[in-house]
């Protein structure tokens, strides 16, 4: 291995962190440090690009592995590394990264330093929580992401900007407690200790875990709490709307299209990799949950008159796809749950930047407050309608090939899982589309939306990109699906006999 | 055999054994000396330069004393210099340079006289360098008092303030009281062992069955817990410390918040592992002292709206951390509360620094209204003071997650792990999230209030923040080698 690919990751992590500390020591000219985080975020985007333009499709298992000591005591390894399933999240952030930078010019005119700041810090700290394979350098970024979002929450949202920041920030942290004690644990039962992902699950796999039996359970509700809290999953998703309205776009952009991904990442990676009996033994309450979240999430977002607010329930509804394709247990399945969380990560970012493109022109939310807007803002409509379409599931769109996979799976583990799923993507389109009709079709109903502008050209050059991935995850999902299927395989060959009883059931 | 050492004079070694101390000492005279020599009105830097360089010269006498032929007993074996003392020794010191580059500016914001101020931190540090390197309990208490006693003086240094007298005479009173304890448990020590020197006590403890010692030495422990306990501010002898350190300088309760509590933890460290007290005795006592310490210190932290008093209530709680550390196996215990004292003293100072700069004249910014929107209008200050927070809080890569880390770990090694007290720390943590969090929701999300002036940050105290927050991180990033320097210097203690 050559050493750039050795060393990929880190600079993939780590440009953004760079590039933020070099901000610190920038003069207070917004324009130039505008200027300069797009660069830095375009500069990480195609640096991320070497990754998908080199990585292997053959071979499953983690690629441009990086290990090398950090800490002693404990032993804590730097170690760095991507299977199919990672390597899209992490382009995908580093591709929403630049737009939320384009999203936010206008929007954010005073303490723009530390708001750029700010976004870089959480871009790393995002990445390293996808690449990271020691337990403890993957607690740590998921650590870190909390801060900067927290901080962009209360310094540049809406009115109730504090309450919904310190909400969001006490129910992640406070969840991920449970999750530290579950990594500490398994540190202190291995022999030697180590944080090592792989390490810790070869061990576990060769039973060489005397406590494990006992604590299993115990283990996987800890991270499945911290994991449950962050995608978030029904009874857990009480933070998500109020987070998402206040947030600023830019906020609402990553927290919907990466963050929660986090969590769905990690029940995928450290529950179902480190615990597949507690998994199995898990699944129908878990499923059920997802189930709940989906049809849940989807009706209270139908009665909601506050645009972003819906948008935030759809989070919740197409998140339990995810949830309920992975513990589906099924290639079907999980190939789905990985797909829904790229195309909702496309989708549901490109929705928010179109509710704040919204926003900035009428200050508002209220879908009320709009109607008629297809004929002063034809593009702007348009470019919604794309979205919206793209979002419920349409054939040759982005949300429709995940959210097939994942009823697929679930309807070869348990038949009204599947049933009961594919309501979801009844009520999503009715929900979104009738949102649509709200707000875009019949005549101007307020004087003022009259006057309102087009997009301009920064505007659409943020929301172009969005719209043609979306098309391409629709029409070619292979580009994708051929990276996470040996990657999914993998995940689920490592307890095959736990399989084959789910399917068999 | 004591006999015959005491007639032997002390060489040269037994100097640079206590070099750091007479450094210091000198230094300290040398300011009382110049300070009427000199004019009032322009005195006060240059005393606060001899200040810092005779704090520089003691972290050096430091360095030159860490050479491994210097270390052993010196002064018939009443002092003994070792890896352990060294790492102490270094603490006072670095925690004296901060300080008194913080206090540059503060002390003519304020309108201090200089003089004794400076002197008194130099004396005060003599003291607690002594007590981390003390082994003989009569010195150990003498140490003690020359500490105290300048640290009782230096809060009550903004005279014109009624509440630093108040917190001045609070401190003394209580303060010798809980000396007293300290005195009579080591007098109680010396009737049950026949011996104040620790290497004897631990001999004479040793010879008794099953490892129980007598009950005269666990009263003498427990005695001497109380005095101690007190110094720290750990539960339930903490009733002083909010209303001292709200009235105390901040750059005086930056410093007497982790110096001498770092010598005072060397002590009990001492007292509790060299000396073989019984397990038993250390383990009841520091248990119930630590749960309570945590507790009452975060929950009564949580309604604090005087940042200093909230500052010091989390004082108590860390206080508490470190005893769970103490109340843990040796071989883990100790290197994990030399690291929390190392790592606290940095954010802390750090915290009070801002704090005391932030105050302005008269210390009367200092309500948790008046740090409102402090991140726009002097966005530096307010970062900084994030990032300490965050160290107490306990948030990866500051070195208050690995203090936390190492001290939780530490306790549950062994085959009696201390399941119970580690899981009332951990909640502890998450509360006490709450009550910093709520500093840096003010700073940074609410609106600016415009009555609160802050002036830029001086050169001296901008070396002070700079240092402290290079430490902070350092401990967060790469906490190996400190950790392991203190493994080691615990299999040199006997």
């Amino acid at each position: 291995m050559n050493w750039l690919d050795k060393n990929i990751l880190s600079f993939v992590t780590f440009v953004p962190a760079a590039g933020a500390l070099l901000l610190l020591f920038f003069p207070r000219r917004d324009r130039d440090i505008k200027l300069f985080s797009l660069v830095i975020s375009l500069l990480s985007f195609v640096v991320s690009l070497h990754l998908p333009a080199h990585f292997n499709r053959n071979q499953a298992g983690f690629q441009f592995d990086k290990n090398i000591p950090w800490i002693p005591t404990p032993n804590i390894h730097y170690h760095m590394g991507i299977d199919g399933i990672s390597l899209w999240l992490v382009v995908l952030t580093t591709f929403l990264t630049p737009l939320c930078v384009l999203i936010s010019w206008k929007s954010i005119h005073e303490r723009v330093k530390e708001f750029f700041i700010l976004l870089l810090v959480l871009e790393t700290a995002m990445i390293g929580v996808f690449v990271a394979l020691d337990l403890f350098l993957f607690y740590f970024f998921w650590e870190a992401t909390l801060i900067p979002m927290a901080l962009l929450i209360g310094m540049y949202g809406h009115e109730r900007r504090v309450y919904a920041a310190v909400k969001f920030f006490l129910y992640t942290m406070i969840a991920s407690v449970f999750m530290l004690a579950a990594i500490l644990w398994l540190y202190a039962n291995t022999t030697p200790h180590t944080f090592d992902f792989v390490a810790v699950q070869n061990a576990i796999q060769q039973g060489q875990l005397p406590n494990l039996p006992g604590a299993a359970r115990w283990l996987f509700f800890g991270f499945f709490v911290a994991f449950a809290v962050k995608v978030p999953l029904f009874p857990f998703h009480t933070w998500l709307p109020d987070a998402h309205v206040e947030a600023p776009t830019a906020g609402s952009v990553l927290l919907a299209g990466v963050l929660l991904k986090m969590g769905t990442y990690g029940l995928l990676r450290f529950n179902l990799g480190l615990f597949p009996q507690q998994s199995r033994a898990n699944a129908s309450w878990i499923a059920a949950l997802a189930l709940i979240g989906i049809v849940y999430g989807a009706l209270v977002a139908m009665v909601q008159p506050n645009m972003k607010k819906l948008i935030a329930y759809s989070s919740i509804s197409h998140l339990g796809f995810v949830v309920l394709g992975i513990f589906s247990f099924t290639q079907a399945g999980l190939n789905g749950a990985t797909f829904v969380m790229l195309a909702h990560g496309i989708s549901t970012g490109a929705l928010f930047m179109l509710a704040g493109i919204l926003y900035e022109r009428r200050h508002t939310y209220e879908i009320s407050e709009f109607g008629g807007l297809a004929t002063p803002m034809p593009t702007y409509s348009t470019f919604f309608l794309f979205i919206v379409l793209a979002s419920v599931g349409l054939p040759l769109l982005n949300g429709f090939v995940g959210e097939f996979l994942v009823l697929s799976g679930a309807f070869q583990t348990k038949m009204w899982w599947g049933i009961v799923g594919a309501t979801g993507v009844i009520w999503s389109a009715c929900y979104l589309l009738w949102m649509y009709q709200r707000v875009f079709f019949g005549v101007v109903k307020h004087e003022e939306n009259n006057l309102l502008p087009d997009l301009n050209l920064r505007e659409r050059v943020a929301l172009w990109p969005t719209a043609v991935v979306a098309l391409a995850m629709g029409v070619a999902p292979l580009l994708w699906l051929n990276a996470i299927d040996p990657a999914v395989h993998n995940a689920l060959a490592v307890f095959p006999q736990y399989v084959t009883q789910v399917v068999g059931r | 055999m004591a006999l015959q050492t005491m007639q032997t004079l002390p060489g040269a070694v037994d100097y640079i054994r206590i070099l750091p101390e007479v450094v210091l000492s000198l230094f300290g005279m040398l300011v009382m000396f110049l300070d009427p020599i000199l004019d009032e009105r322009r005195s006060q830097r240059t005393l606060g330069g001899i200040a810092l360089a005779g704090a520089i010269a003691a972290l050096a006498a430091t360095l030159y004393q860490a050479q491994p032929q210097y270390w052993g007993l010196g002064f018939w074996e009443m002092v003994r210099v070792d890896p352990f003392s060294i790492f102490f020794h270094f603490v006072v010191a670095a925690s004296a340079i901060l300080v008194i580059l913080s206090s540059y500016e503060y002390m003519e914001v304020q309108q201090i006289r200089a003089g004794e101020y400076y002197a008194l931190i130099l004396f005060g540090a003599v003291g607690m360098n002594l007590m981390s390197s003390a082994v003989e309990l009569v010195l150990i208490f003498i140490a003690l008092e020359i500490s105290s006693i300048s640290t009782y003086i230096l809060a009550g240094f903004r005279r014109r303030s009624a509440i630093s007298s108040e917190s001045s005479v609070k401190y003394f009173l209580l303060g010798s009281f809980a000396t007293a304890f300290f005195l009579y448990g080591v007098a109680l020590m010396f009737g049950a062992t026949g011996s104040t020197s620790i290497a004897r006590i631990s001999a004479s403890l040793a010879e008794y069955a099953g490892g129980h010692g007598p009950l005269l030495a666990y009263l003498g422990v427990a005695l001497m817990f109380v005095g101690l306990g007190f110094k720290v501010a750990a539960a339930p002898f903490h009733v002083w410390t909010p209303d001292v350190y709200e009235g105390a300088p901040s750059p005086v309760v930056g410093f007497m918040s982790t110096a001498p509590k770092a010598a005072v933890f060397a002590v009990l460290l001492r007292i509790m592992f060299e000396a073989k007290t019984p397990d038993a005795a250390r383990v009841w006592l520091i248990w119930v002292a630590a749960a309570l310490s945590m507790t009452i210190g975060n929950i009564a932290a949580l309604v604090q709206d005087n940042v200093k008093r909230l500052l010091a209530y989390s004082s108590i709680a860390h206080a508490g951390y470190l005893l769970v550390a103490i109340a843990s196996l040796p071989a883990n215990g100790i290197p994990a509360a030399m690291f929390y004292t190392a790592s606290y003293a940095a954010m802390n100072i750090g915290a009070f620094a801002v704090v005391g700069h932030f105050a302005g004249a008269g210390e009367r910014y200092v309500t948790l209204e008046d740090y409102s929107g402090l991140g726009r209008r002097s966005p530096g200050l307010a970062a900084i003071l994030t990032v300490f927070l965050l160290s107490l809080i306990g948030i990866p890569i500051t070195g208050g997650f690995f203090a936390k880390f190492y001290v939780f770990s530490a306790a549950l090694q062994g085959n009696h792990p201390l399941v119970g007290l580690v899981v009332i720390g951990v909640l502890n943590s998450a509360i006490a999230a709450y009550y910093y969090l709520r500093i840096i929701v003010v700073m940074y999300m609410r609106e600016p209030r415009t009555d609160a002036p802050v002036s830029p940050i001086p050169a001296g105290l901008g070396i002070a923040l700079a240092l402290s927050l290079a430490v902070t991180i350092y401990l967060g990033v790469l906490p190996g080698r400190v950790l392991e320097y203190a493994g080691r210097s615990v299999d040199l203690l006997h």
